[in-house]
């Protein structure tokens, strides 16, 4: 590991004036930044913890009904925030299906929406990566499978996101809350992650001196708390990223959808939304046609990147389960394995 | 420009001048420390080998960076026996053999505490199983650590009614 400076400011000024420094990175739990670090792929020359500062810490209703998270709450904290729970629960599953016990224990909100891709290619710095280094280079290129992407790749670059946490995110038009040299804005997730195009070393709308201050869900989320489900599909029960999930929520009334959500994990290098998609199920019955008609919509123009075609239908299936479950209504928050597709509380 | 930290280490106050800020609590536990308890499984947070508490919840000690454990509370196995009595967990390990070769079983042990101190999985065997998959066993001794984590969550739940 290249040496660093650790400083570890309590105010939002301090963690700016920190983050102005050369080579400076803000450090959340570290479970991602750091374990870059030890394979050389990432290299800051000071690093800002932000888990100490206090105005980074809370999560509040305001009384339009927007859930406002503080960017240092921690992933475990947060999915078992009643206050969540009541607003947005398919965000807590999203939460409790990503990871293990210990990792969401130390995670925190921003570091979650800035994880790093998990293409192996970008974690070694022997291979060649764009995404890492900047250009068009992308060891992948011949080698893409099952952990890459089916649709919004580029040549340059074919890696996935792979939160979970950030699919009902967008799904739900979460704000993201930015604080730089400009002052405050706010962004939403869906735009401020990027797809590669031929610059996919630019993953988000992140400025020199920017960082993230906290994360908005809309009061409109909220609508749809009671059919909202989060489905995640991997290769074993438990502790694995997605090889495609889905969050899938709908608003019914006398049998007809009013109106309908839907973003999928593991296909794309950012959670994938077609609002085109949703739009075409409004009006008609819950059925297992809708929503496949849906996924059609959603996943149309998706290519293998590499030995990973099955990776479409998978999707395509994962988002009519989705539906299905999210029609029956929301599942306990102590499933007894969230999001997993063998959780046995909510059959659909 | 060492930097100055501490935190209490099982139960006993600990205080460290700490020559570089690249230092994982594991390794200050293990190489500086003699705490050879929490191992070093792969060093990237995906086996639980290294499982200890701070301030009473279930982290990987290799993804931390010693620096950050400043005024905090560290517990390793090395600090859950009393008085020569080992802890309810530790015997229920003991008493369903849960465990081969015994690498994974400090940081099992710790993540079944975290566990028990989240207080939601109750004794229930599927959700014992998905709240310890931060720990993996290579040799395969699962069946036995999941009875163990029972058997103590079970003589909890009587405990508290
Ligand atoms: C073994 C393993 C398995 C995993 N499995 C899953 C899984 O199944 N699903 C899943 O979704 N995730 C999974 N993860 C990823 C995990 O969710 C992330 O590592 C974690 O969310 C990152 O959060 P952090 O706070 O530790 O981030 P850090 O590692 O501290 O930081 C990550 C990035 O965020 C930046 N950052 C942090 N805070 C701020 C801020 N306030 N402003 C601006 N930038 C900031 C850092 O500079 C860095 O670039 C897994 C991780 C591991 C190690
Ligand atoms: S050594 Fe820490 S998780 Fe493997
Ligand atoms: S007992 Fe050998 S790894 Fe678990």
């Amino acid at each position: 590991m290249k040496p660093f400076q650790f400083l570890r400011p309590r105010t939002l000024s301090e963690a700016a004036e920190a983050l102005r420094r050369p080579g400076a990175m803000a450090y959340g739990g570290g479970t991602n930044l750091l374990d870059l670090m030890k394979s050389h792929a990432r290299t800051p020359d000071v690093l800002v913890d932000m888990t100490a500062v206090s105005a980074l810490q809370d999560i509040a209703l305001d009384a339009a009904g927007d859930l406002r998270i503080g960017a240092a709450v921690r992933n475990a904290t947060l999915a078992r925030s009643p206050l969540l729970q009541r607003h947005s629960p398919m965000v807590a599953e999203a939460l409790l299906s990503g990871a293990s016990a210990q990792i969401r224990n130390m995670a925190t909100v921003a570091g979650n929406l800035l994880q790093e891709t998990r293409c192996a290619h970008f974690s070694n710095p022997d291979a060649g990566c764009g995404r890492r280094d900047g250009g068009q280079e992308c060891d992948a290129r011949l080698h893409a499978g099952r952990e890459h992407a089916v649709i919004g790749w580029s040549e340059s670059c074919r890696a996935v996101h792979p939160s979970d946490f950030c699919v009902p995110l967008v799904a739900l038009d979460a704000m993201v809350e930015i604080v730089g040299p400009s002052g405050l804005r706010r962004v939403a997730l869906a735009d401020f992650l990027l797809l590669p195009g031929d610059t996919p070393q630019r993953r988000t709308q992140l400025g020199a001196g920017d960082f993230i201050t906290g994360l908005i869900l809309p009061a409109a989320a909220a609508g749809f708390a009671a059919h909202g489900r989060y489905l995640k599909v991997r290769e074993r029960t438990s502790f694995a990223f997605a090889l495609v999930s889905a969050a899938a929520a709908v608003q019914i009334k006398e049998g007809r959808i009013l109106a309908a959500r839907l973003a999928l994990g593991g296909v794309a290098p950012k959670p994938w939304r077609v609002t085109a998609a949703e739009d075409c199920m409004g009006g008609r019955p819950p059925t297992a046609d809708v929503f496949r008609a849906a996924a059609e919509i959603a996943l149309s123009g998706a290519a293998a990147s590499g030995d990973n075609g099955f990776k479409i239908e998978l999707a395509k299936r994962t988002v009519v389960r989705a539906f299905e479950r999210a029609t029956v209504g929301v599942a306990p928050l102590d499933a007894a394995m969230p999001a997993s597709v063998f959780d046995t509380l909510s059959k659909a | 420009m060492t930097q100055a930290v501490k935190f209490t280490l099982n139960g006993a106050e600990c205080a460290v001048d700490l020559d570089d800020p690249r230092v994982t609590l594991l390794d200050l536990l293990r190489e500086r420390l003699g705490l050879t308890g929490a191992k070093k499984g792969c060093d990237r947070g995906q086996c639980g080998a290294c499982t200890v508490l701070i301030d009473g919840v279930r982290v990987n000690a290799c993804l931390t960076l010693a620096v950050t454990v400043q005024g905090a509370e560290v517990v390793t196995v090395e600090g859950l026996a009393t008085q020569g009595a080992l802890h309810p967990m530790q015997q229920a390990f003991l008493d369903h053999d849960a465990l081969q070769c015994g690498f994974c079983t400090p940081g099992q042990i710790l993540s079944a505490i975290g566990l028990m101190n989240e207080g939601e999985s109750g004794e229930d065997t599927a959700r014992v199983r998905e709240g310890m998959s931060g720990n993996l066993c290579r040799c395969g001794a699962q069946p036995g650590i999941i009875a163990a984590v029972r058997q103590v969550l079970r003589a909890r739940s009587g405990q508290t009614g």
